[in-house]
């Protein structure tokens, strides 16, 4: 009973969305009743959303509620976890990403992801940038690659720092520089959506508010989703935001609605601090 | 801490007194002397395997160190065209002209059976080495050159003082003649003793002087060639395998469990393993380094298989995720980022497992590599061979004098290249180890 009232809430609440979300380059992702099982233990319940093509999405939610779990079905990362399930259907441009007919490896070099801890290659700046171009054949010619490794870089605002030091070990930057030479190496390959996995949870303030500028400035030509931890984050970088509790999709909706006005009481108590 | 804590329910009320109580005193030196001790009996432990490590390397040096120097004499050979003919150098009877060359300096000896007697004071082998020289250069014909030949082992021993003078003649292995003629010899300034390169360049011989460890150590190279180029890209595709595609199941479990018991299975056993499968079976060659090699090899493969696993364990998931991430498939994630980034713990494990392997005897005496190898001429794969653990246990089994000290400078040969292998190990994963954030 109660399962059918909250199916009916989302799917009014959807139909709202999709008006909204023209401004925002229609659907691009499309998420029906999505399960996630690792072994018997069930990590995602029955999640419907839809995300927008030139937004960022922000996932908040407590730890564990499934939110880096929904995350990782978009690229299909969670194949890689022995025992991992996942049942419904995700759909990016009405392409079904779970058909067994997809080439996992294409979908994950057109669906880009960035990671909670920044993990350069232990290579050159360089290298790090060009392997997805190379790997996928993106680049004719050296110096096709060389500007794809110059514009990613660019792209990610971090040109002017490594420039005169491209062949150094990419481990060698700062925190806050690996990060945006992961954003670099994602957007190389060309995604269409980018992931970010809690971004810059392990970065100081200024390098996060470099991050965020620059998931600000993504936001035109890719469809981000970002899962964070930090309310303001979301607030901040985010246009659309849902909110994960134990595994369940509880909300839904325009950044600025779900933090002045939420519908459901566990998201006001989430953002208003009371757990979480 | 807690103990500290425990007894001190009331301490809220003692306050601060409780810290400087006379019992609280006691515990704090009761304590401070416990952790002294522990400190101690850690340091006592290494200083005790220190000193043992020290005591073996000092024996075996006080008893090898002789056998890097060799006593040889200084002769004035003649070649003379009648014993040595242009056109058969190698034929010649050079037996005859190292003999004359002795006995030139000892006038006085006319006796038939003196002769005899003085001529056992070179070594068997002094004969070949005026051969191989006049071999090496034919214009040495019909002229007269002077040059160093090595003593026999007696006469070695009596030089470096092994062999005492102050005992009985009847229980010396040098009567009261033979050592005056040496001595003569010394007092003419003919007696020199050099550095043993027979030790290195030579191959086995039964007579100590001239034996070497050249066969055994080109048998022992070509073994672990064989062992090498079987374990390592066979170790590395089986750990990969089980660590990268494996599923976690039954089987799997059960392959592990039965690796790491294989890395325990006594040397021997892999020894009888070879004999009955590749001598019996098969019908491959006995003694022969590609054998030996191959039953090297089955005790060298669990020690990679493990230690690659490890390595690739080790690898941060965060960099196989990065590479997933951007869509390289597995066999590009494994090729291009997890293998070069575990090289260095594989080559670690490797060099250590082919260490191991230059020291392993008893499966090497099984297959019977232990053959008595006169010539380097004749090593090859299919040849027989010794190698130098089997040549340390032939050595240490001959009853000549000249042995033992052969043996303890084969045992010193021998932790030589071991502790080089494991220098190169430490060097390469010092090299190589990368470091991540």
């Amino acid at each position: 009973m109660n399962q059918q009232v909250r199916t009916a809430e989302l799917s009014i609440a959807a139909q709202a969305a999709a008006q909204k979300q023209a401004g925002m380059g229609g659907a691009k992702v499309r998420a029906r009743d999505v399960n996630v099982f690792y072994g018997d233990k069930q990590a995602l319940k029955n999640v419907s959303v839809d995300i927008p093509a030139r937004a960022v999405t922000a996932f908040i939610g407590p730890s564990g509620c499934g939110k880096s779990t929904f995350l990782r079905c978009m690229n299909r990362m969670n194949d890689t976890i022995s025992g991992a399930r996942v049942s419904g259907q995700i759909t990016i441009d009405d392409e079904d990403i779970y058909d067994p007919r997809l080439d996992v490896v294409q979908l994950r070099a057109r669906v880009g992801m960035v990671f909670q801890k920044p993990n350069p290659f232990p290579k050159s700046i360089y290298e790090n940038v060009a392997y997805g171009p190379r790997i996928h054949g993106l680049a004719s010619s050296r110096a096709d690659l060389d500007e794809i490794v110059m514009s990613s870089l660019e792209k990610a605002g971090l040109l002017k720092e490594v420039q005169d030091r491209l062949h150094e070990s990419g481990t060698g930057l700062s925190g806050g520089q690996q990060q945006r030479l992961c954003i670099a190496r994602a957007i190389a390959v060309s995604p269409e959506v980018i992931l970010m996995d809690e971004p810059c949870s392990a970065l100081d303030p200024i390098a996060t508010a470099k991050i965020e500028e620059l998931i600000d400035e993504l936001r035109e030509n890719y469809c981000i989703i970002i899962v964070t931890h930090s309310m303001q984050q979301a607030a901040r970088v985010s246009q659309r935001t849902a909110f994960f509790h134990l595994g369940e999709l509880i909300e839904e909706g325009d950044t600025d609605e779900i933090f002045t006005n939420p519908r459901n009481r566990r998201t006001q108590d989430y953002i208003t601090g009371r757990y979480g | 801490m807690s103990d500290v804590n425990a007894p001190s329910a009331p301490a809220s009320a003692a306050g601060s007194n409780h810290w400087h109580s006379a019992a609280h005193q006691k515990r704090l030196r009761r304590r401070y002397a416990a952790d002294r001790r522990l400190r101690f009996l850690g340091l006592g432990a290494i200083g005790l395997a220190i000193g043992l490590l020290g005591i073996l390397i000092a024996s075996l040096v006080y008893t090898g160190y002789l056998a890097f120097a060799q006593t040889r004499v200084e002769l004035e050979f003649h070649i003379d065209p009648a014993l040595v003919k242009a056109d058969d150098v190698r034929g010649g009877n050079f037996r005859s002209i190292t003999r004359q060359a002795l006995l030139m300096n000892f006038p006085e000896v006319t006796n038939r059976r003196q002769q005899t007697q003085l001529a056992k004071l070179l070594s068997p082998g002094a004969e070949w080495i005026v051969r191989d020289r006049v071999v090496a250069n034919p214009d040495l014909i019909g002229r007269t050159f002077k040059m160093l030949v090595p003593v026999a082992d007696p006469y070695d021993q009596l030089n470096k003082g092994i062999l005492p003078r102050d005992v009985p003649e009847s229980q010396r292995r040098l009567d009261d003649q033979a050592i005056g003629w040496f001595d003569s010899l010394d007092q003419r300034g003919l007696v020199h003793t050099t550095f043993a390169s027979e030790l290195f360049v030579n191959a086995d011989s039964r007579f100590p002087e001239m034996a070497g460890l050249a066969g055994a150590i080109a048998g022992s190279f070509l073994t672990l060639l064989v062992c090498l180029v079987l374990s390592f890209p066979l170790g590395i595709a089986a750990a990969v395998y089980l660590e990268e595609f494996a599923p976690k199941n039954r089987l799997t479990a059960l392959i592990e469990v039965n690796i790491n018991n294989l890395a325990a299975v006594p040397s021997i056993v892999f020894g009888l393993l070879g004999l009955a499968v590749f001598l019996g079976f098969f019908g491959l060659p006995r003694s022969a380094p590609l054998v030996g090699g191959m039953v090297l090899s089955l005790m060298t493969l669990p020690t990679i298989i493990i230690a690659t696993r490890a390595t690739l364990k080790s690898v941060p998931p965060s960099i196989r995720e990065a590479a997933l991430g951007i869509g390289a498939s597995k066999h590009q994630v494994i090729l291009h980022h997890v293998l070069p980034l575990a090289m260095p713990g594989i080559l670690t494990g490797t060099i250590i497992g082919l260490a191991q392997a230059l020291g392993e005897t008893a499966p090497l005496l099984l297959i019977g590599m232990n053959a008595f190898i006169p010539s380097i001429e004749s090593i090859g794969l299919l040849e027989p061979a010794t190698a130098l653990p089997t040549q340390i246990y032939s050595w240490a089994d001959s009853p000549e004098r000249g042995f033992v000290a052969r043996t303890s400078a084969a045992i010193l040969v021998l932790l030589g290249f071991l502790i080089a292998m494991n220098a190169v190990a430490i060097y390469l994963r010092q090299k190589f180890e990368r470091t991540w954030s």
